[in-house]
């Protein structure tokens, strides 16, 4: 029995594991003493409603919001993937928050002035999203353009171009896009009779598997393949890579690439359910791709990890709308899910001392083994 | 034309005071993403002094007060990138993207705690209103605004010159930045400096944080941030070659293209373009992408930045 704890405590999922645990407790807590700060009375209520998230409501309806965090879920998972394909090989792609804006552009634009269908739509999304990865990706091979710097002023190009682009197709008396229910039914992602587990929720569609799909796909190409090998290789030594007869330059935009499309993929998946639409308005990028990052290192940068992070993430944000907003504010769940982050930046840190802690016990156990052998052998 | 003038040199001594803070923070071996998150808090901290702060107060301790306010909450803010990175060798770039997160998401919700709670649940904005206390900042010289601003820059400027090259503590601090191993064998403490770069970026990141939120509007609505200020203060910094003088010049430029998206209306020339307003709005970015992919092979970046300091390793 002892024994299986120890070797559990020794597996590095396991240790990642129990990371992202103190890291999601420590920003909880944080979260909490903010609360506490505000206005000490409600406190407890307050962090149990954004803990609870839909769980509060009764039966049908809470299987509607279920369904709803879940459909926000989806590009969460994306973006989240897009970050971590992109660590994997070496970058910090912090340009997945432009890429998810220009998916949106691609596919609302294309399924509201062309009147395409769902699939066209999703794939000049996903399109848009990797020319935007390309840019970052030529950049850096190129001109040597870090991929952060690149990666943030492309977010904010990609902002204002959308602004202006879905400007275009927005509905005449509001700043947001026309509603694709009305304008264009065919653009909105097939359900599969999916929404009857929710309620009869309409924005649950395909969406929600697909993300999963793409997760197993990101996953399988990383650990699997020839291909996923060639790029983690590049991420770890570009000029070892480059000597073994690898394209490097090629990989690493190729790895861009991908991680637009992914992000772009999200935000396909998001925009065609309907559930929401474009704000041709809004003045910062939206915190979905910011929120990918944090997803991807919660889940350990693996991608099923991801799929768990990130209906974490997207739980608690659910739960932020919960509290009493005469008292506080909704940005209380943004606030944990960035002390989060920050708290993830520790995990190196953490699994290192773990480590250190467990070689000094089997260094201990090691001495003693051998002392008592030597004890033995003298009384021998 | 002095209208031009005017926004050209409020924002380029925003971003040279936000990229000498970069600038510090690299030279001493430290990457800091983190500058964004820094200007917000730093806004944060004058923002309160200028609402707060009784008018009746006069100009100096107002311009006083909003300063030191905004560089002590930089840098404590700092603290956080200095404790993760240098004590706790964490990845800089996470760290420095979790701060400016964290910095959005923490000034939101105090601002909001403190307008929801001063007006009884009727308020539930993030904005902070400085309007008065903006005005005891300028000193009008004909039609020109002079700014104290851009003089508290200006002073930065020199002193930043002059710490980095005319100083022992500027000469140990650029070492840590290209070889701390080198630097630790002579007896110089590495993390002390890095401590010092961090904290002196945190300084001139929360002032210029102060700054952008004063140069144009009199409301700030802190749940935008700044914008990507402190991202183009990190081209900014890389545009001029970790060297202050030569960032200043780059501020200038970069300044100029941010200054145009605000007083554009004002040329007829300009005007008769029939540009939209949000091609000026994307401009400094644009501009910075494209500079930077012509001057970033050549880049001379403190060789040791981003990478922890290990005593172990040679």
């Amino acid at each position: 029995m002892k024994k299986e704890k120890t070797s559990l405590i020794r597996n590095d999922g396991f240790q990642t594991l129990l990371a992202s645990l103190i890291c999601i407790l420590g920003g909880i807590l944080v979260g909490f003493i903010a609360l506490l700060i505000i206005e000490p009375s409600g406190a407890v209520e307050a962090i149990f409603a954004v803990l609870k998230s839909f769980f509060r409501y009764p039966g049908k309806l809470m299987l509607k919001y279920f369904g709803q965090t879940l459909v926000r879920t989806v590009p969460l998972i994306m973006c989240a993937l897009s970050v971590l394909f992109a660590y994997k090989v070496g970058m910090f792609n912090i340009g997945v928050a432009g890429q998810y804006v220009a998916g949106a552009c691609g596919c609302l634009y294309a399924a509201l002035a062309w009147n395409l269908p769902w699939l066209p739509c999703l794939l000049i999304g996903m399109v848009a999203a990797a020319v935007l990865g390309a840019i970052s990706g030529v950049l850096k091979t190129q001109c040597n353009v870090n991929v952060v710097i690149s990666g943030i002023m492309l977010n904010w190009i990609t902002l204002y171009l959308t602004n202006l682009i879905l400007g275009t197709v927005k509905s005449p008396n509001s700043p947001y896009t026309l509603a694709l229910q009305g304008k264009n039914p065919s653009a909105l992602l097939p359900s599969m009779g999916l929404g009857a587990f929710f309620n009869n929720e309409k924005s649950v569609t395909i969406a929600i598997p697909l993300a999963v799909i793409m997760a197993v796909v990101v996953w399988v190409v990383l650990n699997k393949t020839k291909f996923g090998y060639e790029l983690k290789a590049t991420g770890n030594n570009y000029h070892a890579a480059k000597y073994a007869g690898m394209k490097e330059n090629r990989n690493i935009i190729m790895t861009m690439m991908i991680a637009g499309a992914l992000a772009g993929m999200g935000a396909g998946l998001l925009f065609l359910t309907g559930i929401e639409d474009w704000e041709t308005t809004i003045s910062s990028v939206p915190a979905m791709g910011f929120n990918g990052i944090a997803v991807a290192f919660l889940g350990g940068l693996s991608p099923l990890g991801s799929i768990l992070s990130a209906f974490f993430i997207q739980y608690i944000t659910t739960g932020g709308g919960n509290v009493d907003l005469q008292v506080y504010c909704s940005q209380i769940s943004s606030l944990i899910s960035s002390l989060i982050i920050y708290l993830c930046a520790f995990v190196a840190f953490f699994k290192f001392f773990l480590q250190a802690q467990i070689r000094k016990r089997d260094e201990k156990k090691a001495a003693a083994l051998k002392a008592a052998e030597n004890k033995e052998g003298g009384e021998g | 034309m002095v209208l031009l003038l005017q926004y050209t040199l409020i924002f380029a001594s925003v971003l040279m005071l936000v990229a000498l803070g970069g600038c510090f923070a690299e030279r001493s071996g430290v990457i800091n993403i983190g500058l964004e998150g820094i200007m917000v808090i730093g806004a944060l901290g004058g923002a309160l002094v200028m609402k707060f702060l009784p008018i009746s107060a006069g100009a100096p301790v107002m311009v006083l007060l909003t300063i030191l306010a905004a560089a002590l909450f930089g840098m404590v803010f700092s603290l956080l990138l200095a404790v993760a990175a240098i004590n706790f060798k964490a990845d800089q770039t996470i760290t420095g993207t979790a701060m400016n997160m964290l910095a959005t998401a923490g000034a939101t919700v105090a601002v909001k705690a403190m307008n929801t709670a001063a007006s009884g649940g009727n308020d539930v904005s993030s904005d902070i209103v400085y309007t008065a206390a903006k005005d005891l900042f300028i000193v009008r010289l004909g039609t020109f605004e002079f700014n104290w601003f851009m003089l508290v820059a200006a002073i930065c400027l020199a002193i930043s010159f002059v710490v980095l090259y005319k100083t022992k503590f500027g000469l140990r601090l650029r070492a840590c930045g290209e070889h701390p191993q080198a630097a630790d064998s002579v007896g110089i403490n590495v993390y002390k400096m890095r401590y010092a770069g961090v904290l002196i970026s945190g300084l001139l990141g929360g002032l210029g944080g102060i700054v952008y939120i004063t140069a144009g509007v009199s409301v700030w609505k802190f749940e935008n941030g700044v914008a990507g200020f402190g991202f183009l203060a990190l081209a900014v910094m890389i545009f001029g070659a970790w060297h202050p003088l030569k960032i200043a010049l780059a501020a200038l430029l970069f300044g100029f293209f941010r200054a145009l998206g605000n007083v554009y209306s004002g040329f007829d020339f300009m005007m008769a373009l029939n540009v939209p307003s949000v091609v000026y709005n994307m401009l400094p970015y644009i501009i910075s992408l494209v500079v930077l992919a012509f001057t970033s092979k050549k880049s001379r970046a403190p060789k040791a930045e981003g990478i922890p300091y290990d005593k172990g390793t040679r």
